[in-house]
């Protein structure tokens, strides 16, 4: 019961689908609480009936009732019993296969766009088509410990987009996730728009997403990974296409130089000391693919995937001691002076 | 019971005397006692190895009071999860990019026995940190101190000088290995200054 609870409110309410499979997998969900419920209450009422007659019995000093007339007719019973179960199960069954099919989207779409001469692959139900929506965006998403690496795929190379933890796809459009992992296996869930896909390394496993409805849609890992799986979410932001379009082209730009002296301290700070190490900024040195790309570190809504706010508090926190936040971190303490601290920070709140 | 449908068939399974558990218990403990130190994890490390590079010093020959060394063996060495952070860092780092897992290429290799400034810890803790002429870069204020102290565990382990069971496990890339079915000192030797022709760049 708490778990349904748990499922009725906030960003990932498996309950309010936003997209087709999480439609379909809601649905079936509903239907199987609904029937188990009415089997269990039909159980219990049952197994109360049956104890209040044998109590009934032994009130009136009654011994079992070891007739033939009585085997038999509980031999009735049972096989009534086992007839509706199997029923029952039959009708799971079915429904499961119904779901298991509108949830199961090849890498290509579909079959259609397979479909050539008469000779083509049996098995395959001609009616399914390429997913609905439009042309697919592609985007490839690599789990790593403990953070989340989206890279947008697009025809021309220099438009391709990396960036970290944070996920935004057009409403309406089919969005064609490529799943691998970095190191071990992590699990890519966003309830609220489908299932779990698992992340295999060596492996790219396809998932077809589409949100119909603009939104805020959290994720998380949903294998375990090592010390912080469960500090491993993110956000996939539902925005319309005009929206998406603006967000895409702000995220291609390379950083700005800092305009202010603090800010330019602040990145000086950056390229002489362990920054630089692991992190890239566009448009400047530091171009490094070890942790998550910072280019435009000030327009994500969390920090160290989904753990934090991002608010320039928690930055410093997190900047200065990572190992208190999400012991075992791949980002080590970093200690800075006060001022250097500051000057890091205007510089990093500028990258918007 | 199966006995009684089948008593030819079935023999009592052996069970150990009553005088071995407690042995074997002893065993256990001493083995999980043993392990301890190799499997701590310790996320922030604790003063003085965190602290300054300048508590470490390359000479055990020092005027006046001898100052308090710092033990590196026990938290390094030793450890299972710092050689390991020090294998990801190595190849997150590039520094495969000269030394090539080991096998060396532009810099010189790190799996045999031929240290050019030594092979203690701190040695290389100082190669990593100042640099070395031709071309070895200085990494001082780049990596924390930990993080240094575990790259030296690593470089150190390609060379087979930490316990073999501290070492990270099997990688595809080259890899320290004894010379196979040798059990003497002076083919162990020979190993180490030639890999075997079995590994694979």
């Amino acid at each position: 019961m708490a778990a349904s609870v748990a499922a009725c409110s906030g960003p990932q309410r498996v309950l309010d689908p936003a997209g087709p499979q999480a439609e379909h997998i809601a649905r079936l969900a509903t239907f199987l609480f609904v029937t188990a419920g009415i089997v269990c209450a039909i159980v219990f009422a049952a197994l109360a009936l049956s104890v209040q007659n044998g109590r009934r019995r032994a009130d009136r000093g009654e011994a079992p009732d070891e007739t033939p007339d009585g085997e038999r007719r509980r031999g009735r019973a049972i096989g009534l019993a086992a007839a509706a179960t199997t029923v029952v199960l039959f009708v799971y069954l079915v429904a499961a296969v119904r779901t298991g099919r509108a949830l199961a989207w090849t890498a290509e779409g579909g079959p259609t766009e397979r479909a050539g001469p008469p000779g083509a692959p049996p098995g395959l139900p001609p009616e399914r088509g390429p997913f609905p929506g439009g042309a697919p965006l592609t985007v490839e998403v690599t789990g790593r410990q403990w953070w989340w690496e989206m890279k947008y795929d697009d025809p021309t190379p220099s438009r391709m987009l990396t960036t970290a933890n944070e996920l935004h796809i057009p409403v309406g459009r089919p969005v064609r996730i490529v799943t691998q992992s970095y190191d071990v296996i992590h699990s890519f869930w966003v309830p609220k728009l489908h299932g779990k896909q698992d992340m295999i390394p060596g492996y790219k496993n396809v998932l077809w997403l589409r949100a119909d409805r603009p939104g805020v849609y959290r994720g998380q890992c949903a294998e375990y990974c090592g010390h912080q799986h469960a500090h491993m979410a993110f956000d996939v932001i539902a925005e319309s296409p005009a929206e998406f379009a603006r967000w895409y082209e702000s995220q291609l730009a390379p950083s700005a130089p800092p305009t202010d002296s603090s800010a330019q301290h602040g990145q000086t700070v950056f390229m002489s000391n362990a920054c630089i190490m692991c992190h890239a900024i566009g448009g400047t040195p530091a171009a490094s693919r070890v942790g998550p790309d910072l280019t435009h570190l000030a327009s994500r809504r969390t920090l160290a995937a989904g753990t934090l706010p991002n608010t320039r508090g928690h930055l410093a926190g997190w900047i200065v001691d990572p190992q208190g936040i999400k012991p075992g971190a791949r980002m080590p303490s970093n200690q800075l002076t006060p001022d250097d601290l500051n000057a890091l920070l205007d510089y990093l709140r500028s990258l918007k | 019971m199966v006995a009684s449908c089948a008593p030819e068939a079935v023999r009592p399974t052996p069970t150990p005397s009553p005088r071995a558990a407690p042995l074997l218990l002893g065993a256990a403990l001493v083995a999980c006692l043993s392990s301890c130190e190799r499997e701590q994890r310790r996320f922030s490390e604790v003063p003085p190895t965190a602290t300054s590079y300048g508590a470490v010093v390359m000479s055990d020959l020092q005027p006046g009071t001898r100052t308090t060394e710092v033990d590196v063996t026990t938290t390094y060495e030793n450890n299972a999860y710092a050689i390991s952070e020090g294998q990801r860092l190595f190849n997150q780092w590039n520094c495969s990019g000269c030394h090539a897992h080991g096998g060396g290429g532009m810099g010189p290799p790190l799996m045999d026995d031929e240290w050019i400034y030594g092979s203690e810890p701190e040695n290389i803790v100082a190669t990593i940190l100042e640099g070395r002429p031709n071309g070895m870069p200085s990494f001082r204020g780049r990596v924390s101190t930990p993080q240094v102290w575990q790259l030296a565990a690593y470089v150190r382990s390609m060379s087979g000088l930490t316990p073999k069971d501290a070492r990270p496990g099997r990688t595809d890339h080259m890899q320290y290995k004894q010379q196979e079915q040798s059990k003497k000192p002076e083919d162990a030797k020979r190993a180490q200054e030639a890999p075997p022709a079995s590994v694979t760049p």
